[in-house]
């Protein structure tokens, strides 16, 4: 008998399609079983076709499939658009009453349960607990005690008063009666209960709960799907530890208004999408070279420019790894997980401000609207450690003047790591610019300065390189000769992926990187596999093309980067030195053959 | 924060670039005095500046600051005002970076009304990129990059900002040096948001908005009967175009700045070393 189902609602925009489907993921958690959400949505408010679909399971659940057990359809449309999903024995629930779904046809080999469901509801109390209704009928089906709809009845109606909350109990009670009543059919789901707790969460929440763990009191930002979830969350949460969410005119705005914020001394960021980031990239220098601790959280959405607002992408790894122009060093961190949102958001924190570096948090759509349950452990706030990095308060202030007294906040340190000072710090006042500046913060076009300066921010990343880990995640058969990599959310697809090519006789290591800059070296991993593939969800393969640059060693580097062109007879001698040092590393190779 | 600051403190070592007679010196030396004067020091002062001529001011003052990029000075200064409201926090910037690429920013700094000062060195000029029109340049002003003038009105901020809720509007002329000082002190003193526009010649890409022309055209505030508390008076004033007046043109006697509306009076930068106490209420939530 399945102890997993597939499960979806799905109508128009406008019908309380998630809210429903929210209830019923709720219920399954409270009642101890793993949950994990998907939504079929479109870029509007009202009519078209949007699905909120759970994938149930007594075990961890990674991923979506394609199969669906159950289906409540409120439109004929949702039906059409499950076909491939749907499969012989399927239960589509519908209310063949209403007018515009008389006519509806159930796919051949498949249950079709007609429920009055807005007459059932009208029983309870009024139409619009119709959805409700159809949670009962679906409880029926799947065997599951609708004693675990109650209480997330309760949380979703409880402000509204215990009448409608007693209401809306009746509503699924009606439906699942409705079913047992007029079907004498043996469905074969048994929806087994534990004891465990479980909190259900997506992507974006981990990340606002990340932040406000590890002390962020300032988000600014502008609306835009898929990212909005991390400033909703943050609303009114954030206040209660004395921080602040401030909804910008712009992404332009947002960005600048968290990087004052963070040059006053607050844990900022700014979350936004691919259209958002274009816009942020005009300031994104200005925060790196200012050496200013700022999260920049992308959650990616198709593109380029508008391009599907509600769909699955990941395609801005090149924009966050080298977007804006100049060159600056930046750090890019991408959660592989909902829970590891919350991780990352917490480790990125630390990385901005031990490294004064923007980081980019990059998330993706499947992280965002993806709903997973897990027990409260997976966020133990205790684990949570707060690293400043290099303040300096009044008392050491001293040691980082000049001879004059000037604090020096862009002082060229061994560690390429300066000292920081919080407005308000005595003696500490210092001003900095997106011109290239000095150990003082004051522009300067000093050839030599501006060679310091440059190779003090590249330190940094040498020594983050050093100093943190930026290991991978290992799944599947370590000695396999076929290696996987991949970023971002396709873990949990590819973790599934690897029993089902296990099954076919298939031995695959599998590698998820959540460092993209700086990034473990996968060299010795690539050279020891016989095949190599890269798996993320975008055209181009720009995760491919990171690994492949990362194991080329072909290309000798001259540069020079004092901002005064190539002289001839300077280009020549360099050249010169180069392929000298070359003939003299071939030497000493000979010699030791 | 000491009694004994001179506005001398205010000034860095570094020596300004900008042009001998530059409106520049005399609008940054009003921002010291005032500074100064309101019981502020380096320490506790934070300064935006912009980008363009104006730009330079943050490497010219000693203080906290911060020079941005174009356009973006305000939103900077709000983050900072916001996220630490004990700081002094002055944006400065020219008519290109408030009033071109930042107008969108200005509109809702007004708008948001945070108790700053944002002093503007309006030139109507494009200056550092060595003259072309600027949105505060005449209609029939001719340069490089307008050789028969804009053939557009000219922005008018008082306006902008009037239109936006401003509850502090004043003008002034950088080379009445007292009345400068006096009216930046007064726009930090405002709680909200204190816009000053600062007539700030350019001698050298402006031959018509010049010292001589100010000083012919100003009409001064304070010698008329005007009440800048009467919205009705500061509109006909702002409105009437022609004449170039300096003082404060309108001030909401009332105006409660937007971060006390929102109950924001801790320093952002003090944090638990790890997360909050009752954190786990946070994932208790999502049960």
């Amino acid at each position: 008998m399945p102890e997993d189902l597939n499960w979806a609602i799905g109508g128009e925009a406008g019908d309380g399609i998630d809210s429903t489907g929210k209830i019923f993921a709720q219920a399954l958690s409270r009642a101890g079983r793993h949950v994990f959400t998907s939504k079929d949505f479109a870029s509007r408010i009202r009519g078209g076709y949007t699905a909120y679909k759970i994938r149930t399971s007594v075990d961890r659940v990674e991923s979506v499939v394609d199969r669906l057990d159950v289906l409540i359809a409120l439109t004929e449309r949702t039906i059409d658009e499950n076909l491939d999903e749907l499969h012989e024995g399927s239960v589509i629930i519908y209310d063949g009453e209403r007018s515009t779904m008389q006519d509806v046809e159930v796919p051949e080999g498949m249950v079709g349960l007609e429920v009055p469901l807005k007459r059932l509801a009208e029983d309870a109390g009024g139409a619009i607990m119709r959805n409700v209704a159809a949670l009962g009928a679906a409880c029926e089906v799947a065997n599951f005690p609708i004693d675990n709809l109650d209480e997330a009845l309760e949380k979703r109606f409880g402000d509204k008063g215990e009448a409608i909350v007693a209401n809306n109990r009746q509503a699924a009670r009606l439906g699942q009666e409705y079913v047992e009543e007029n079907y004498d059919h043996e469905f074969g789901y048994e929806l087994a209960t534990t004891d465990s707790d479980y909190v259900l969460l997506n992507g974006d929440e981990a990340i606002g709960m990340g932040a406000i763990a590890a002390g962020c009191r300032f988000y600014a930002g502008y609306p835009i799907t898929p990212a909005t979830d991390v400033m909703e969350y943050l609303t009114g949460r954030i206040d209660r530890y004395g921080g602040k969410v401030v909804q910008a005119e712009d992404e332009l705005a947002a960005i600048n208004l968290a990087l004052g914020a963070a040059r006053a001394g607050a844990r900022a960021m700014t979350a936004t999408s691919g259209p958002g980031i274009d816009l942020m990239t005009e300031t994104f220098g200005l925060v790196a070279t200012t050496e200013t601790p700022l999260v920049v959280c992308d959650v990616m959405r198709s593109g380029p420019s508008t391009g599907m607002p509600t769909k699955q992408e990941q395609g801005d790894l090149d924009m966050v790894l080298y977007g804006g122009h100049g060159e600056v060093p930046r750090f890019v961190v991408a959660p592989t997980t909902v829970s590891e949102c919350f991780w990352k958001t917490v480790e990125a924190f630390n990385l901005a401000e031990k490294y004064q570096t923007p980081v980019f948090l990059v998330s993706d759509l499947a992280l965002a609207v993806t709903e997973r349950t897990f027990p409260p452990e997976a966020f133990d706030m205790d684990e949570v450690e707060v690293d400043r990095g290099k303040v300096v308060d009044e008392s050491e202030v001293d040691s980082w003047q000049d001879e004059q007294g000037r604090f020096q906040p862009h002082f060229p340190t061994a560690d390429g790591v300066s000292p920081r000072t919080f407005p308000g710090t005595t003696g500490g006042a210092h001003m900095t610019t997106g011109l290239e500046h000095d150990g003082l913060g004051r522009r300067t076009e000093d050839t030599e300065v501006r060679k310091e300066q440059v190779e003090k921010r590249q330190r940094k990343v040498d020594t983050a390189r050093e100093r943190e880990e930026w290991d991978y995640r290992e799944f599947g058969d370590p000695e396999a000769d076929m290696l996987v990599l991949s970023w971002g959310s396709n873990e949990g697809a590819m973790r599934e992926a690897l029993d089902i090519l296990a099954e076919d006789g298939y031995r695959v290591r599998f590698i998820s990187v959540p460092y993209l800059f700086p990034r473990p070296d996968l060299s010795t991993e690539v050279a020891a596999a016989e095949d190599v593939i890269v798996v993320e969800c975008n055209a181009t393969g720009q995760f491919a093309d990171v690994v492949e640059h990362d194991v080329l060693e072909r290309v000798q580097r001259v540069n020079k980067y004092n901002g005064v062109r190539y002289k001839a007879d300077e280009l020549a001698a360099e050249i010169r030195e180069t392929l000298a040092g070359d003939a003299a590393t071939q030497d000493q190779e000979v010699e030791a053959q | 924060m000491s009694s004994d600051v001179r506005f001398t403190d205010f000034k860095s070592d570094k020596q300004p670039t900008w042009c001998p007679g530059c409106g520049d010196f005399g609008t940054m030396n009003g921002m010291m005095k005032a500074l100064a004067e309101t019981g502020n020091d380096p320490d506790n002062t934070f300064v935006v500046a912009g980008i363009g001529c104006s730009g330079k001011i943050g490497t010219y003052m000693h203080s906290y600051a911060l020079h941005g990029v174009h356009g973006r000075a305000l939103p900077l200064g709000i983050g900072v005002k916001l996220a630490n409201p004990d700081l002094e926090v002055m944006v400065a910037g020219g008519d290109g970076d408030g009033f071109s690429i930042g107008a969108g920013h200005f509109v809702h700094a007004v708008r948001r009304n945070v108790d700053m000062t944002y002093v503007v060195m309006d030139n109507r000029i494009y200056g550092l990129t060595k003259g072309q029109a600027s949105p505060t340049s005449r209609e029939d002003f001719e340069t490089a990059t307008s050789p028969e003038g804009t053939n557009m009105p000219p922005v008018n901020p008082q306006a902008l900002a009037l239109a936006s809720g401003a509850t502090f509007i004043a003008q002034s002329f950088s080379s009445d040096s007292k009345r400068h000082a006096d009216l930046v002190k007064q726009a930090i003193e405002h709680d909200g948001f204190g816009f000053v526009n600062v007539y700030s010649p350019c001698v050298t890409f402006n031959d018509v908005d010049t010292y001589d022309y100010f000083r012919d055209a100003i009409v001064n505030l304070d010698e008329t009967d005007h009440d800048p508390n009467d919205r009705d008076q500061a509109k006909a004033k702002i409105l009437e175009g022609d004449t170039e007046y300096i003082g404060v043109l309108y001030q909401d006697e009332n105006s409660v700045p937007w971060e006390q509306q929102e109950g924001l009076d801790q320093n952002m930068a003090e944090i638990p070393d790890g997360a909050p106490e009752d954190a786990m209420d946070l994932v208790r939530e999502f049960y």
